[in-house]
């Protein structure tokens, strides 16, 4: 007989959103409660297999009784409050985090990016063409994945995947202060002289296409890159014997990137070298 | 955790450094050549909880290399991430986040030459042009344009860092180019500052409480201080216990001077009353609101006081371990707190058995490195802790998990130094003091046109008027700056407004730290705006986008109207406008929240561009 883990039962926890009684599990964030009623709140930093780090603040939404906006990925859910997500205070910060992105930062591969800019009427250019932008060019130091910081918004994702959260690998980190701040590894060195093991799983959380496959990032620098051309079939790794599933995506008969899915029990998302890079030998046809 | 080092070595003294802070390497791994080795020892690490413990090492670390080589090699960097077991890459983002460390080779002296307000307005754009002038390359000393340095009472400064074994430093101000460049190039022979009693001009004064013994007391003499009413206070916390320094402490309503105002005894309380354990105090010494020194002077003209209410306060709170975060530019109240301790320590008022009552309480020094933003209270756990200072997201509040992740009371220099006359003359006493909203003396940092800048210590309640008055304020005041860059302006017909933090409040402005910067009509407000705009983009951590992208775009429109007027300026100061609110609704902490307060204030209540 299989036993079915029921885990702890939690208890509900009631409050208001948008004037609307909810209940949630008790531990459950805003952002939780407001996908679970419906709502749509737009994250960038936000992801699903990580904790929230809440540094992107596009995702604010009103508190009753708070001096400042709260962000909804990482703020609890506590009996009685009074959350309002669609005010035009916190439309206007969702309005400005966006701008200020979209003037500083390449967004053209962050997805969703393009509508939340028409739905919040947010005007990039406002800021003058003088405004500061990152002016990062790609990173192209190894065969298997290419670090574009010029598409890089600071979401730690990658760092928290790289580090504790995940792989245990350090390889990266946060490093200068402030509009300098990038994601490098030691003395800012290429990724061939760190610690980097290649399991790619920064790809898998990184929101903006900052970092991608070298496949993707050639395809795209080429004109070749379509994702309505392409499919996606999940299968079983076939190296080892753990059982990771893998998304092969694919096309034009081309493997062209390999992902996991998140809420695969064994891999969350994450890969090795072997499962995430170590195709090409699927498709070597001579 | 799999480290990686490179192929780097560390040079000969850059081991001496790290290892005169560690010890010697106990094993190959953390880097001992192979014939140091016993036959026992070849390659174990420290793994686990035991390395993690270590990690707050790291800063102390990288003090050590900068002090004594003047920058951070890669080679000294990888070897104390050995020594640590510290991921390079992120004892590289921890180096590269503070303004004292270089990771590229400099000369071994620095002068550090202030540009802020109050030097601003004294000349230091002439100063540095003429410093950088005079020590250009291949004289031995690099020039860094640098924050408020927290010597605004004798603007414009400059603070000497010559890195060596013992790393030596001189103080130049009010500096000269000439006086400027001899400090940086014999910092040995530099002329001693004047004492701290200087930066006082009440001292003497018998109604002082706070500031009563600086330029009374020896700032050395442990005696002098027990001669002039030290560990009175300490005496009357054992004998009340700690349910009745807290107590007391409530009673006196004494509410934090760093800036939030936050009521002292309710955080001691929540502080004392969680079960987690250990409970940790900790000192925020590390000033560095532009126009702040109140701090400094306390600590270097009686540093005694500290060290009693920090163990009061431990006491409170159930702390057995107390931790003094103290500002890296401050030399000198880091060797006047050092020797304080150290007295402290070998006297019993330190130790396992504090004044024979079988309280066991220590004081741990760790200085800053160039970093406002690790004045915010989570941005300061996490320095102490070997990570970038960025400030965590609250809750929870560090009350409940603070430093280490445990419960932890975090208490400004002014507030602490606040709980020794509460002590001493009983909670109702001190509150008679001030006003009922606002109880007890207040310090306040004066400096800009006036003829006698400086701290200055009255009780809550008088105006801003009878303040400039006592300090001489000058002609032709253009503005006053409250608060300091966090603040904001008031005008000069507003000085009636009464500085406490209801009145301040109700005027629509902030008492923050004590910050009273006066300006006259010399200093173009455009300039001013500009420079507080630059603070902020240069001080915003990175961490959330409204603060690290919007201090940037409005450094760049006060830049565009610099010199403009009216209609001209109207589109920017719109922009300013949605960009300011943005930052204060939507970042993580303080620094963004009131990165837009200065501006705005100029904007609205001095028309600074009509």
């Amino acid at each position: 007989m299989t036993a079915i883990p029921l885990g702890v039962p939690r208890r509900l926890v009631e409050f208001t959103l948008d004037g609307q009684e909810v209940r949630v599990p008790e531990g459950s964030t805003i952002l939780d409660a407001c996908r679970a009623a419906g709502k749509e709140v737009p994250t960038l930093c936000q992801g699903d297999t990580l904790t929230p780090k809440n540094a992107c603040r596009v995702c604010v939404v009103e508190l009753e009784g708070a001096r400042t906006l709260v962000p909804a990925c990482s703020r609890k859910a506590e009996a009685g409050m009074e959350v309002r997500t669609d005010t035009e205070r916190a439309r206007h910060s969702r309005k400005l985090v966006i701008e200020l992105l979209a003037s500083s930062v390449d967004l053209s591969t962050t997805p969703e990016v393009a509508g939340w800019i028409k739905e919040y009427e947010a005007k990039p250019d406002r800021f003058g063409p003088d405004a500061a932008r990152l002016d990062e060019e790609p990173k192209i130091d190894n065969g298997l994945y290419v670090r574009d910081y010029d598409k890089c918004i600071l979401c730690y994702k990658c760092v928290d995947a790289c580090g504790d959260q995940w792989q245990n690998t350090f390889a990266i980190s946060v490093s200068g202060r402030g509009f300098d701040a990038r994601i490098a590894v030691e003395h800012d060195a290429p990724l061939t002289d760190s610690a980097c093991v290649y399991c790619g799983n920064c790809i898998e959380v990184c929101p903006t296409g900052a970092l991608s496959f070298k496949s993707e990032f050639d395809m795209r620098a080429a004109g070749t890159w379509d994702e309505s051309a392409q499919t996606e079939t999940t299968t079983v790794c076939a190296y080892c014997g753990v059982g990771c599933n893998l998304t092969l995506h694919v096309q034009d008969n081309e493997i062209v990137k390999v992902t996991s899915p998140h809420d695969n029990p064994v891999t969350h998302g994450n890969l090795c070298i072997k499962g995430r890079f170590g195709y090409q030998h699927v498709q070597n046809r001579d | 955790m799999d480290l990686h080092f490179g192929d780097s070595k560390p040079t000969d003294e850059e081991r001496a450094a790290i290892d005169a802070l560690l010890g010697p390497p106990e094993s190959s791994w953390e880097g001992a050549a192979r014939d140091e080795m016993r036959a026992a020892d070849l390659r174990w690490a420290r793994g686990g909880r035991e390395a993690r413990e270590r990690r707050d090492l790291l800063l102390p670390g990288l003090h050590a290399v900068n002090d004594r080589i003047g920058w951070v090699s890669e080679g000294a960097l990888d070897y104390l991430c050995r020594r640590l077991t510290v991921p390079p890459a992120e004892a590289y983002g921890v180096a590269t986040f503070y303004a004292m460390f270089s990771v590229r080779p400099r000369p071994a002296t620095v002068l550090h030459v202030c540009t802020d307000l109050a030097c601003a307005a004294a000349g230091a754009a002439e100063l540095c042009a003429g410093v950088e002038a005079r020590l250009g390359p291949g004289s031995g000393v690099g020039v860094q344009r640098s924050p408020c340095l927290g010597l605004c009472e004798r603007a414009p400064a400059a603070l000497a860092v010559r890195a060596g074994d013992p790393v030596r430093t001189a103080v130049s101000a009010p500096a000269t180019v000439a006086r400027a460049a001899e400090a940086a190039s014999a910092p040995d022979s530099a002329p001693e500052e004047p004492p701290a009693a200087f930066a006082v001009p009440q001292s003497g004064d018998p109604s002082l409480v706070l500031l009563s013994r600086v330029g009374v007391v020896d700032p050395a003499s442990l005696d002098d201080y027990r001669a002039h009413g030290g560990y009175a206070a300490l005496r009357q916390a054992f004998a009340l216990g700690p349910a009745g320094v807290i107590r007391e402490v409530t009673d006196a309503g004494l509410v934090g001077r760093g800036g939030a105002a936050f009521p002292t005894g309710r955080k001691w309380q929540a502080t004392a009353s969680q079960p987690d354990r250990p409970h940790y105090l900790v000192c925020n010494a590390d000033e560095s609101e532009p126009g702040t020194f109140k701090d400094r002077v306390v600590m270097e003209g009686d540093p005694y006081a500290l060290v009693e209410a920090m163990t009061i306060a431990a006491y409170a709170v159930g702390a057995h371990k107390g931790y003094l975060y103290l500002r890296g530019e401050y030399p000198r109240a880091l060797r006047r707190m050092e020797h304080a301790i150290g007295q402290a320590r070998a006297r019993g008022l330190l130790g396992e058995d504090v004044l024979g009552q079988g309280y066991a309480f220590d004081i741990e020094i760790r200085r800053g490195a160039g970093a406002y933003i690790c004045g915010e209270e989570t941005a300061l756990f996490n320095s102490i802790e070997g990570y970038r200072g960025e400030p965590r997201s609250k809750p929870p509040f560090p009350v409940e998990k603070g430093l280490f992740g445990r419960p932890t009371a975090e208490n400004n220099v002014e507030t602490l130094v606040n709980v020794l006359p509460i002590l001493t003359r009983g909670a109702e006493a001190y509150a008679a003091i001030g006003t009922p909203g606002s109880t007890g003396p207040k310090l306040y940092c004066v400096s800009g046109s006036v003829d006698r800048p400086g701290i200055y210590e009255l009780p809550f309640g008088a105006t801003l008027g009878e303040l400039l008055a006592l300090a001489g304020v000058r002609e032709r005041l253009r503005a006053v700056l409250l608060g300091g860059a966090a603040g904001g302006f008031v005008r000069p017909d507003e000085l009636d407004i009464p500085l406490t933090f209801e009145g301040t409040r109700a005027a629509g402005t902030t008492l923050g730290s004590g910050v009273v910067m006066a300006f006259d009509d010399t200093v173009p407000l455009p300039r001013l705006l500009l420079r507080i705009a630059e603070f902020f983009r240069d001080e915003s951590c990175g961490q959330c986008v409204p603060c690290r992208v919007g201090t940037v775009r409005q450094e760049e429109a006060l830049h565009r109207i610099a010199e403009r007027r009216g209609a001209a300026a109207a589109d920017d100061l719109a922009l300013l406008r949605e960009v300011g609110r943005a930052m204060r609704d939507a970042s993580i902490c303080g620094l963004g929240q009131t990165a837009w307060n200065a501006v705005e204030s100029a904007i609205d209540r001095l028309g600074a561009y009509e």
